[in-house]
């Protein structure tokens, strides 16, 4: 076996320019197969990790997976908001432990603003029960204040202290639509998490009230700037509306009945959604879209097996002599047989092998562009089972298509005897 | 004659729905001995070999190699004959284009775990020997692509293949026929020395009746091939 297999492997050399294509084929199909399949799990896995430990999510009636886009992932836009006393209301109900107001509106270059309260900090949780955690400066207390994401800081090379201007609404632009009348000041930075929270700057629900002082009409005042801080500052900072609520339950076992309560409230036409319901609803949807990728994928391995299959049959003929040799010094129909189909299998093996490296480094470049862009880490994407049962079919399959000229050389070889026909 | 290495006797071959291309009377090979086979092309001298060697089978008549029926050995049986005891060169392009001069030919020992313990541990050190034996040394020379080697250089390596290991049988057919005549002669007096230093019986078959006279007896298929050949 393993004389043949150095037989098959200087044959192989012997030929390495068309062996080499062959093998960028396979390769190439592989890393296809396998980019799909590891974006797939690696987007689930990221964004499962993005929130724990909230029950429901409450906001204004829209679709479940939009709710949750807006409210966990800063992915397009509430249509509409709660009511303060709504809020209060589900704050004040008997099932609920705790609540975090959120209100979603503004950004910072880019940057989604968060309006929030102490709660956000105490208990947002994220992956296996992760808490944020600050790692420069402190919570907001002054009601100017930021907190900012790591990416945030990273990116814009803020540090404690550095002052910020939020402008109205989701443009990039720093003045002109913007608040620029109310700067705020970095008092804290978090810790990096590998989900959105990264990239949004979080402020007091106050705040948010603050800097829209003026802005009742849903365009700016003209007036609003000889309001001055401390005048603001003065005046009742409670919020009007929030975006949407993080609610966590006293027990987890009432939650159908909590969510069905809220969602048929009397007053405000409230929606309540399980957020890991709500990721399984949006992966449902994607789920046509990843099966026809899959499917594709497949077929495109097929192609590269059967590509090796041709490669060899091709050369079945320019090698009927070097089989004739083969028999004559000794080998049997099964040594013919044999270094055929392992020069496929090692063909196959070599090309998967080569496919799982460039997935790799192909993740391993495009992984970080997708956090910075999403702030979703792809997570489960290293090396694993899918890898090693990829490489297993592909070498197995690639065995099987070499049977083909394999056999066709075996009969061949029977017949052929040892008159070496040219 | 004491234990022959092949004795043949009415031995009949035809393809499946053809008339016999060949249908030998007697042919014998005594162990050790040169044998000079005139055989012009279409006289069934590949299918005799194909036979000898054990890839084809005889349809009837008596065929024995180093005592083994060959009639009834299957044929993994007689693929291993011929590994463990024949060596073969061929007429041209003897050699496997992918492996280096040694490579070559010490390719038998991969088939025959026999032949192997019979070269020793060193496998490569005993194709160098050879190789010398039959004037081709040198580091230059072995580190080159086969393909690269002069045609008489390239049926001296087929010659060291077929001898290594001392099979007790080696066919040669037509190994000199593109070569010129000094480099013809020489190759037959070192391929009959090293056959005798080995033991090895030679059948030695080429068209070309004028090198009969290098061997120990001379046949001639056409008379001893009853059956008529379209050539």
């Amino acid at each position: 076996m393993s004389a043949l297999l150095s037989l098959a492997w200087r044959s192989l050399m012997n030929r390495k320019g068309s062996v080499l294509l062959t093998l960028m084929a396979v390769a190439l199909s592989v890393a296809l197969f396998l980019g799909v399949e590891k974006a797939r799990t690696g987007a689930r896995e990221g964004f499962d990790s993005t929130i724990s430990g909230t029950h429901l999510i409450v906001g204004a009636p829209t679709g479940s997976v939009n709710l949750l886009l807006y409210s966990v992932f800063r992915m397009g836009n509430a249509t509409a908001e709660i009511s303060w006393p709504t809020y209060e209301q589900i704050a004040a109900r008997p099932d609920i432990e705790w609540t975090i107001p959120v209100s979603l509106g503004d950004s910072h270059r880019g940057f989604r603003v968060l309006g929030t309260n102490h709660s956000y900090f105490e208990h947002y949780k994220y992956g296996r029960n992760a808490s944020l955690r600050i790692a420069e400066g402190e919570e907001f207390s002054d009601l100017f204040d930021a907190v900012i994401g790591a990416d945030v800081a990273r990116e814009l090379g803020y540090t404690v202290g550095t002052p910020l201007i939020l402008s109205h609404g989701l443009g990039t632009a720093d003045f002109g639509a913007g608040h620029e009348n109310r700067p705020f000041r970095v008092s804290g930075i978090l810790a990096p998490t590998g989900t959105p929270v990264d990239r949004t700057v979080h402020v007091s629900l106050e705040a948010i009230t603050a800097i829209h002082v003026g802005w009742e009409s849903g365009a700016k005042n003209p007036l609003s700037d000889s309001i001055s801080e401390e005048t603001i500052r003065g005046f009742n900072l409670t919020p009007k509306t929030v975006t949407v609520v993080f609610v966590g339950l006293k027990n987890p076992g009432t939650i159908l009945r909590t969510r069905r309560e809220i969602n048929t409230n009397k007053g405000e036409a409230l929606m309540a959604i399980m957020p890991g319901e709500a990721l399984k609803e949006l992966w449902s949807v994607t789920a046509m879209a990843e099966r026809a990728l899959m499917a594709v994928s497949v077929f495109v391995i097929a192609v590269g097996v059967v590509s090796i299959l041709t490669s060899i049959l091709t050369s079945l003929n320019e090698r009927r002599r070097e089989m004739s040799i083969l028999r004559a010094t000794g080998a049997r129909p099964g040594h013919v047989f044999g270094l055929l189909t392992l020069e496929a299998g090692l063909v196959g093996f070599l090309g998967a092998l080569a496919g799982i490296v460039i997935v790799h480094v192909l993740i391993a470049i495009a992984g970080p562009m997708v956090t910075q862009r999403y702030g979703i880490s792809l997570g489960g994407t290293g090396p694993g089972y899918m890898d090693v049962m990829v490489l297993a079919g592909v070498t197995l399959a690639s065995l099987l298509a070499g049977a083909v000229p394999a056999w066709a050389a075996f009969r061949r070889s029977l017949a052929d005897g040892l008159s070496v026909r040219l | 004659m004491n234990d022959p290495a092949i004795i043949a006797e009415d031995l009949v071959f035809a393809w499946p729905g053809h008339a016999p291309v060949l249908d030998i009377s007697r042919l014998d090979l005594a162990r050790g001995e040169t044998l000079f086979l005139r055989g012009p092309s279409g006289s069934g001298k590949s299918t005799l070999l194909g036979l000898i060697a054990g890839v084809l089978k005889a349809g009837s008549g008596r065929l024995d190699v180093l005592g083994h029926d060959m009639n009834s050995l299957s044929g993994a049986a007689r693929d291993r004959l011929r590994a463990d005891h024949l060596g073969v060169i061929f007429q041209i392009f003897n050699l496997v284009p992918y492996l280096s001069v040694t490579g070559n030919v010490t390719l038998p020992l991969l088939f025959s775990p026999e032949r192997k313990k019979r070269v020793g541990a060193d496998a490569a050190a005993e194709a160098r020997r050879l190789l010398a034996r039959l004037g081709l040394e040198g580091e230059d020379l072995l580190s080159r692509r086969v393909s690269d080697l002069s045609v008489g250089q390239q049926q001296r390596v087929a010659a060291a293949r077929a001898l290594i290991g001392a099979p007790d049988i080696v066919i040669a057919d037509e190994p000199t026929s593109a070569m010129d005549s000094d480099t013809r002669d020489r190759f037959i007096r070192l391929l009959k020395e090293e056959a005798g230093a080995a033991g090895s019986a030679l059948l030695f078959v080429s068209h070309d009746l004028s090198l009969a006279s290098h061997f120990d007896r001379a046949v001639s298929l056409g008379d001893i091939n009853r059956a008529k050949v379209a050539a």
